[in-house]
């Protein structure tokens, strides 16, 4: 299948991405990041809030101008959605939402995958979608997605035979991008786990969240790292690093690498990742493996099973 | 309001029926559903039993095919469709698009609700569901307030079905990676949430004991506190200085006091969750449950919440704990 997919993909960008924000940052923060991410080697820029609906430093009009000024010195935006939507306000937001983006949306969830198919819009199928086989990515291909982006649970087995599925069906293939650095995504609830810690309502919770620009990290009662609480998001502790799977990724099909933003050494991280990726090159491991990516526990500081 | 009960055996089917549930919903014994667990669930010639002995009542059974299939496994979950509609089940719950998709095309006549896997939480990825595959009812995940469960109602084309009872997922359900992230076992891909194999209880110095999933600690007990089953939602953690129950405590989701509520909204059906407890479990939890929805039905101006109710009710629950959970604003 690998030259199938290589003749597939003959014309596509091999691209490094900038994924969507997890965490929330003051308004100056976040603007100077995605100003200094005008000059990062990356050529695709996820923008939006795709965690918790009250968190407004940003408003949508601001992202837009965030959106015009990266356009403008040749990124591709994307604009990505609320991955738990619960209140009709959030469903009216997305709209919005959707049908202000300038380029394509990244689906996190069906109301945005509905509202997509709905009014023609092209998407790109977010990690917050459950696509598990070649049957649900041609249902989703069919309602606009032209990109797709794998949930944390997806490993190099699991993809292997999807795409394979995938290209003996004739399936139109969206294009592949995968994360490849950062703090996976585990679970999303009702609950503020942040605002439950420091012992506030979510009604009243004061947008504390603000103040852990990595997340609020959480170890077992032995002292041992293990999540990271993000407002209604749980997020694993450990930063995957797939650097010396790129080749792998490549092969599979892979056209867009994502990084997910972070507080600190973002240039170096995107620099790192931009020397090699273009190439089908590897690079040793800096962060942790990623144990899903072998069909193992995400956690790879653990035994696998 | 229909009263939707689990059953993973036989015996629990007899008893549920017995203490009168309208409908049962069971798995086959694989990991085509979320309750994987060895020595549950039904085989074929258990299931068209089952099926008999409900239909014989008047009732009816639903089947759970509600995990994610893998590509490799994709047939294995057609399959399983096939093999619910030949033993004359009258719905299936599914999750999987693709599958939804399969059973659209290959047993149109044979009804689908949207499993609480599917995740669907707005009126407008209902929509979706339900202009997709046809789904005639929809499972909403525990993660909206009463108020948002009223606002769904009023909106969605799709009748509802709301958890009543049972062990309290506090994730939004079909996207909760906690257990695979620590076992490499997920609720969506193999229909388990921390599965024992995975969990080792040890004996501490002082008599208390400690546990662990796959080698993380989940909690440590004293000697004369209750010990809560390791799932990572409901283990105890450092966070800052603190040592609590950081995303939840061993506690059961209890809407019995929102009942009439509910049924104003036009909720269809109330779930009971439980499919791996056993038969006392189900008997004592369905006719409470029944006796409760009866008396809204027949007298709905004297209705109140009976404390027999509750207190049978907290004798079946996680840890002897009951909450209203995210139906109350005040959980979140």
């Amino acid at each position: 299948m690998d030259s199938i997919s290589a003749t597939r993909y003959a014309e596509s960008n091999v691209r490094l991405s900038l994924g969507p924000m997890p965490y929330f940052w003051p308004r100056a923060q976040t603007l100077a990041f995605y100003e200094a991410a005008c000059e990062w080697p990356v050529e695709v820029v996820y923008l939006g809030e795709t965690v918790c609906s009250k968190r407004r430093e940003l408003r949508l009009r601001d992202w837009l101008s965030l959106a015009m000024l990266l356009q403008s010195v040749g990124k591709e935006v994307v604009l990505s959605s609320l991955t738990l939507i619960e209140a009709e306000s959030e469903s009216g937001a997305l709209k919005r939402l959707i049908s202000a983006a300038p380029g394509l949306v990244e689906a996190n969830d069906l109301t945005a995958v509905s509202l997509c198919r709905q009014t023609g819009k092209n998407f790109v199928g977010g990690p917050g979608l459950n696509v598990y086989n070649a049957e649900t990515m041609a249902l989703l291909v069919a309602d606009g997605m032209v990109r797709w982006v794998p949930g944390v649970e997806q490993g190099h087995v699991q993809l292997t035979h999807l795409l394979a599925t995938a290209d003996q069906s004739g399936i139109v293939l969206p294009e592949l991008e995968m994360p490849v650095w950062g703090r996976p995504g585990l679970a999303w609830s009702a609950r503020c786990f942040t605002a439950r810690a420091l012992d506030l309502a979510k009604d009243d919770c004061g947008f504390r969240c603000i103040e852990f620009p990595d997340g609020l990290p959480l170890q077992t009662r032995e002292g041992e790292p293990l999540l990271r609480l993000n407002g209604v998001q749980v997020l694993g502790e450990t930063t995957v690093d797939l650097g010396p799977e790129l080749p792998e990724l490549r092969e599979l099909g892979v056209r867009i690498a994502r990084i997910t933003p972070q507080a600190h050494n973002m240039h170096e991280v995107l620099t790192r990742f931009a020397k090699v990726w273009r190439d089908g090159l590897a690079t040793p491991r800096v962060g942790a493996e990623n144990g899903y990516w072998r069909e193992g526990p995400g956690n790879v500081q653990l035994p696998s099973r | 309001m229909e009263l939707v009960a689990p059953a993973g055996n036989l015996p629990a089917l007899d008893a549920a029926l017995e203490a009168g549930a309208d409908s049962i919903y069971v798995g086959f014994r694989d990991q085509t559903n979320a309750r994987a667990f060895p020595g549950l669930n039904f085989s074929d010639a258990e299931l068209i039993e089952g099926i008999r002995r409900a239909h014989k009542r008047g009732r009816r059974v639903l089947i759970a095919l509600n995990t994610y299939a893998e590509s490799a496994r994709f047939a294995d979950w057609c399959k399983a469709v096939d093999r619910a509609a030949d033993a004359g089940a009258d719905a299936l719950i599914l999750a999987d698009m693709g599958v939804l998709d399969y059973a659209c095309r290959n047993h149109p006549n044979l009804p689908r609700h949207l499993s609480v896997q599917g995740s669907a939480t707005t009126a407008g990825a209902l929509k979706y569901m339900h202009e997709r595959f046809g789904i005639s009812r929809a499972v909403l995940p525990r993660v909206l307030s009463i108020q948002q469960v009223e606002q769904v109602c009023a909106t969605s084309q799709v009748p509802l079905e709301t958890f009543a009872f049972g062990s309290l997922c506090i994730m939004v359900e079909g996207r909760c990676q906690l257990s695979s992230f620590v076992t490499g076992a997920s609720p969506n891909r193999h229909g388990v949430c921390s599965p024992a194999k995975f969990v080792r209880w040890e004996e501490l110095p002082d008599g208390g004991r400690s546990v662990r999933l796959n080698g993380v600690l989940i909690d440590r007990f004293e000697a004369n506190e209750p010990a809560a089953y390791p799932t990572v939602c409901k283990g105890r953690f450092r966070v800052g200085e603190e040592v609590f129950h950081a995303l939840e405590e061993p506690t059961s989701l209890n809407t019995l006091e929102l009942l009439p509520r509910l049924q104003s909204a036009g909720v269809a059906a109330l779930k009971i969750e439980g499919r791996q407890r056993g038969a006392a479990y189900m008997g004592a939890v369905v006719r409470t449950w029944r006796s409760a929805i009866d008396r809204l039905r027949t007298d709905p101006e004297h209705w109140a919440v009976q404390a027999s109710w509750q207190t049978e009710l907290a004798r079946h629950a996680e840890g002897h704990q009951t909450t209203l959970g995210p139906y109350h604003r005040s959980w979140h």
